[in-house]
């Protein structure tokens, strides 16, 4: 090209219509992960606000009206503004780079999909200063606590919602052309690197379950605004009907938050391990098997609503399933690794609490699982920890491993290898005395989502709280790394950062130039 | 030939027909198309799924399972065999939806009855309020596995009950357990909950008369 993208010396002008303008990959991933970041400090706001408030039995800090807000903002912030946005980032750095292509296919519709997303979540988060206040529902948003008993702001809840469901659908839109028709000669499907496997099978999820999900905010606002009856048994309808469509989308939604995360793992360990990653096609398979599961376990979510014995047979059997595909991918990461040549780098120390700490909970899933159990586990903070340590230590911990490994390849800079193991450390501390004291409290019957709680429970809150304001710091010393990395790293100009990194990616200069394999790389 | 898409691609991102080696020789723009409209129509298909789809389904299934405790539709008394071998408390219960005003409780609290044989008891419902108000009574039983064995032939709720403001009226309801009433269940609870549906309707003074 004649000329590279705008920076500052171009003036503010010509800088920020850069980055509104955008058709580029590379520019469209670091917007997002920019984004999904911010998103991520204000769900953690949120989560210090919930904590701080359960430091101590009784109300200190905040209304119980408002801790009910909280709880609910927390959830929806953290899965629709910072874990998905901040997979569709990496998505969009990695997977031209990885399959050669020059760009996405659609790079317009990119552009669109990233800058309807800050609209959406100023909209939603706006709903706290709203008369009333935001939603206080729960992240479920369970009808009639969502459309008759609702504040009146819940529309613009259902709005932002439809707006995040549109960004979701076009990214993964983008996203399967891409892997379908962009590929370098001689990339086969079966050579594509892991990371593009999990991502194009989460991209169909999406494209399959997000319509549900907006399906299901659109009964609502027609019960709310249109005297329809989908939910309210007054005109024949039914509340529970909303569980089943909402968990219709809300069983496939974990999967696409977890799958892209099996992808980053996928990609670090055999790294650090200095081996091909162990069972590879196996690991497509497992991918597209979980995939596949997660349409037909949904009903797990509420074996308490009354269901004939022979459903919750059913749902409790199919969901066990799942942890067959999961076992053969937990298996291959260990393989990979046994007799590897390893070293610890950040991003290996994430990967290997990743793996850990999922596993664990995926064990606490099984429990859940089982209908008989899950009667005394339903709603409490058992449940609680359980995804928390999927989500959090699942998703997080491997975004937060995908930021380390890959961002000498973004930005040309080394991060401080002291710096980023110590980041680890309180990351790993913190979150587990965070939330495995909050697997005791779920045991000891601490329902979820209540301001306040009996005296019983005070010695381990205030031990999750404190394991909560250590993580919450530990995300500040990431940001504090990024940053500093950017403005000060030391300058790597290496295309294979990493000694036993493979794959298309470290076939390019670091920094990886605006424009990639403008001509298709040779594949051997 | 592949160098042309790449390049053709990074510099024009609106090229007209490349053609690529793949053996379907498309357009990479073509192609790119072809998965957009797909996965749109895949899109909006699951849309109209959750909406169109879903809760018919859901219905279909409660009623063929009778789970939910929806009671049935209105049924024709097929015979006349009594079991008099058997006898089954059935209790009444009555609550308001929470914008409900109207007094609203079963005449009785309980009846026993024999499998077969038909029972009325009745329903007292008073309009508290100064307004001509329509309600709907909704039906649920306990357990409800059993729902399919208890036949209404006559009810209210099959109905909306229109009253002026400060009449009151009694809501019949004629009922018939099944013979076929699985052995062991020896009591049920019937329970309407009564919502206020004025709104919902045209013209509800039309109701009335």
């Amino acid at each position: 090209m004649a000329h590279g993208p705008a920076t500052l010396a171009d003036g503010w002008r010509a800088y920020i219509s850069r980055w509104v303008f955008t058709t580029n990959h590379k520019d469209i991933g670091t917007l997002y992960l920019w984004f999904s970041f911010s998103m991520f400090l204000l769900g953690g706001a949120f989560a210090m606000v919930i904590r701080a408030e359960l430091f101590q039995p009784g109300m200190q800090l905040i209304r119980p009206e408002f801790f009910n807000q909280m709880t609910t903002m927390h959830g929806l912030v953290m899965v629709f503004g910072a874990i998905m946005p901040a997979f569709v980032g990496l998505a969009n750095w990695m997977i031209p780079l990885m399959i050669g292509a020059p760009d996405m296919a659609l790079p317009r519709m990119n552009n669109l999909s990233f800058w309807i997303l800050p609209f959406a979540f100023a909209i939603l988060t706006s709903t706290l200063f709203m008369e009333g206040g935001g939603p206080n529902f729960g992240w479920t948003f369970y009808a009639p606590l969502s459309t008759t008993y609702a504040p009146e702001s819940v529309n613009f809840f259902i709005f932002a919602i439809h707006i995040m469901g549109a960004s979701s659908i076009m990214g993964s839109i983008n996203i399967i052309a891409t892997v379908m028709n962009m590929r370098a000669p001689g990339m086969t499907y079966m050579k594509m690197p892991l990371f593009v496997w999990t991502w194009v099978i989460t991209a169909f999820l999406l494209v399959a379950v997000m319509p549900v999900l907006a399906g299901a905010v659109t009964m609502m606002l027609m019960d709310i605004n249109f005297g329809t009856s989908f939910f309210d048994a007054a005109g024949g309808g039914d509340p529970v009907l909303f569980q089943h469509v909402f968990w219709f989308f809300g069983h496939p939604e974990v999967y696409i938050i977890i799958l892209p995360a099996f992808g980053v793992v996928s990609q670090i360990i055999p790294t650090f391990s200095r081996k091909p990653l162990f069972g590879y096609s196996s690991m497509v398979y497992a991918t597209a098997a979980i995939a596949f599961l997660s349409f037909i376990v949904w009903a797990h979510h509420m074996f308490t609503v009354g269901m004939p014995i022979a459903g919750e047979l059913y749902f409790m059997y199919a969901t066990m399933l799942i942890a067959v595909p999961t076992g053969v991918k937990v298996f291959n990461w260990i393989t990979t690794m046994y007799k590897g040549s390893l070293t610890f780098e950040t991003p290996m120390l994430f990967s290997i609490a990743f793996v850990i700490l999922f596993t664990f909970g995926g064990f606490t899933g099984l429990m859940l699982s089982i209908a008989a159990a899950d009667m005394q586990y339903h709603d409490t903070y058992f449940v609680v920890a359980h995804f928390h340590y999927v989500m959090v230590a699942g998703a997080v911990f491997s975004g937060t491993a995908a930021i380390y490994y890959w961002l000498p390849k973004w930005c040309g800079k080394m991060y401080n290898e002291t710096m980023g193991q110590v980041q680890f450390w309180v990351a790993f501390i913190g979150f587990n005395i965070a939330f495995m004291p909050q697997h005791f409290l779920g045991l000891a019957g601490m329902p979820r989502r209540y301001a306040d709680y009996g005296l019983q429970f005070a010695d381990w809150n205030m031990v999750s709280s404190i394991g909560a304001f250590i993580y919450g710091g530990a995300q500040l010393m990431l940001l504090y790394n990024v940053i500093m990395t950017i403005r000060n790293g030391k300058p790597t100009t290496e295309e294979k950062t990493w000694e036993g990194a493979e794959g298309l990616e470290w076939t390019v200069p670091s920094p990886a130039p605006y424009h990639t394999f403008a001509t298709p790389p040779e594949l051997k | 030939m592949d160098c042309s898409i790449a390049s053709a691609l990074s510099h024009l991102r609106n090229s007209t027909r490349v053609e690529i080696g793949e053996p379907k020789a498309m357009s990479v723009d073509a192609s790119n198309r072809r998965v957009v409209v797909k996965s749109l129509f895949g899109a909006a298909a699951m849309f109209a799924f959750a909406i169109f789809v879903l809760p018919p389904i859901y219905d279909l299934f409660c009623e063929i399972t009778g789970l939910g405790g929806k009671t049935g539709d209105e049924y024709t008394a097929v015979d006349v065999r009594v079991d008099t071998s058997r006898e089954v408390t059935v209790r009444f219960v009555a609550s308001n939806n929470a914008s409900m005003p109207w007094e609203f409780r079963p005449t009785k609290d309980k009846v026993v009855v024999h499998p077969g044989e038909p029972t009325e008891i009745t329903y007292f419902a008073r309009n508290t309020t100064g307004e001509d108000m329509v309600s709907q009574a909704i039906p649920s039983l306990v357990p409800n596995n059993v729902a399919d064995y208890f036949h209404k032939t006559e009810c209210f709720c099959f109905e909306n009950q229109p009253l002026a403001a400060g009449d009151q009226a009694d809501l019949k309801l004629v009922f018939i357990i099944d013979p076929d009433l699985p052995e062991g269940v020896t009591s049920l609870t019937l329970s309407y909950t009564i919502f206020d549906i004025t709104d919902r309707m045209a013209n509800p003074l039309a109701q009335l008369q």
